[in-house]
């Protein structure tokens, strides 16, 4: 198995983890944050592929649910898996894992082209090659974010649903009533139901 | 660095990361973020349940030919322009705004200035510099404000605030901010209602300076 963790850090990019932590801390990344790092380190085509091949179907429904028509959304995905490629050496594991990372260019797309002047963005943080690489919180962070993925599939199927229209629509919830002909307070109370239950696991994920 | 004590109210980080904040706002958000580790985690979080949920979503299939496009376009599309950077006590998001520039200061009278940096029907959007222990004329709000400390601190009913504190101001709250002692105040304050000046010879001079 390719160790990204472990790469010679003759780029000055590679993480080099102390003693003992490379195998543990390499199998704490899901497949495809470890494509993305790949992608980072190496600018590795293949692995680049294989994110494409995960993430742009589902990137096209995310963005065809929340409104847009099948060509628009195929080209915001093509932006977006374009902007993944090119601002790759901004990922930084200690923070995010790959999948929070693209949701989160794709939502700052799909919100620009509903505005009439792009969002303000915060400030950059600096790049991943002049930070300090700490395996141990990289360990705890991405095994965080698995228990996140877990705790997902203990919701129940209206919470998710209710979570998924919150994230991916980015609708008023008075929309997402009249959708689904439930009273408000029944949708606000499921969508921090929702929230509630996932919090101690984003708490841990973001001390 | 004194810990930042004063952060972004939740419904209004809720509406940012949605986009649909209002630029003035939206600027102030984003500054605050660029100085607040913990308001930036608290954003960021909820990026990792998105994926989480992007991870779980059964995908939509794509036109043919749409990866190898893309494979064709990594080597011939430009990279993104560089990302603005911040510049002193400015924040990147605030020297976008600035284009690039410093300041421009307009005199207001006691040694207080400020620029306009935006101003529409949803809100506007000034720095403002207010030398040591200088009050700031009182006044009322209509609506909401956001006040975000860059450099230097000021003092008023609702407590201190230094460098990355926000003062989220809403309906009624009449308040009269003391710079504190030590370097002057600069913040950056986002209101969607012209401010009213209770003194008589500002609020004449409201329409002139649009304060």
């Amino acid at each position: 198995m390719p160790i990204p963790m472990a790469a010679p850090a003759a780029d000055g990019c590679g993480i080099s983890a102390p003693d003992g932590m490379n195998g543990p801390v390499t199998d704490a990344f899901s497949e495809v944050t470890r494509d993305l790092l790949a992608v980072r380190d190496q600018r590795d085509r293949a692995a680049f592929g294989r994110l494409f091949d995960h993430f742009a179907p589902r990137l096209k429904a995310m963005l065809m649910r929340g409104g847009l028509q099948d060509g628009t959304a195929e080209d915001v995905v093509q932006d977006v898996m374009l902007a993944v490629w090119h601002k790759a050496a901004q990922f930084d594991p200690h923070r995010a894992d790959a999948s929070g990372w693209i949701y989160g260019i794709a939502r700052n797309r799909r919100i620009d082209l509903a505005r009439r002047r792009p969002l303000s963005q915060p400030e950059e943080m600096p790049e991943v090659e002049s930070l300090d690489p700490d395996a141990v919180q990289i360990l705890a962070f991405q095994q965080e974010a698995r228990h996140l993925a877990e705790a997902l599939s203990r919701l129940s199927s209206e919470q998710a649903e209710a979570l998924r229209a919150a994230y991916f629509d980015d609708l008023p919830y008075s929309r997402i009533s009249e959708m689904t002909g439930l009273p408000l307070g029944t949708i606000k109370s499921r969508i921090r139901l929702g929230l509630e239950r996932l919090r101690h696991e984003l708490r841990k994920i973001a001390p | 660095m004194t810990r930042i004590q004063h952060h972004i109210p939740d419904d209004v980080l809720d509406t940012y990361r949605t986009g649909t904040l209002p630029h003035a706002f939206a600027v102030v958000v984003a500054a605050h973020l660029s100085l607040c580790d913990e308001c930036r985690a608290r954003a960021e979080a909820q990026d990792m349940l998105g994926g989480a949920l992007l991870d779980r979503t059964e995908g939509a299939a794509l036109a043919p030919g749409a990866r190898d496009r893309l494979m064709a376009a990594l080597d011939t599309s430009p990279p993104p322009p560089p990302p603005q950077r911040g510049s002193g006590v400015f924040p990147a998001p605030v020297m976008a705004e600035l284009g690039g520039q410093p300041p421009r200061w307009r005199m207001l009278g006691g040694g207080i200035r400020q620029q306009i940096l935006t101003s529409d029907q949803d809100g506007s959007l000034r720095l403002l510099y207010i030398p040591p222990g200088k009050a700031v004329p009182e006044h009322g709000h209509r609506g909401l404000e956001l006040t975000l400390v860059l450099q230097g601190s000021f003092s008023d009913s609702e407590g201190a605030f230094h460098r990355g504190d926000v003062e989220t101001a809403h309906d009624a709250i009449d308040h009269q901010p003391v710079a504190g002692s030590g370097a002057p105040c600069i913040c950056l304050a986002a209101t969607n209602a012209p401010l009213r000046f209770q003194a008589l010879v500002p609020r004449l001079l409201q329409p002139i300076f649009r304060i």
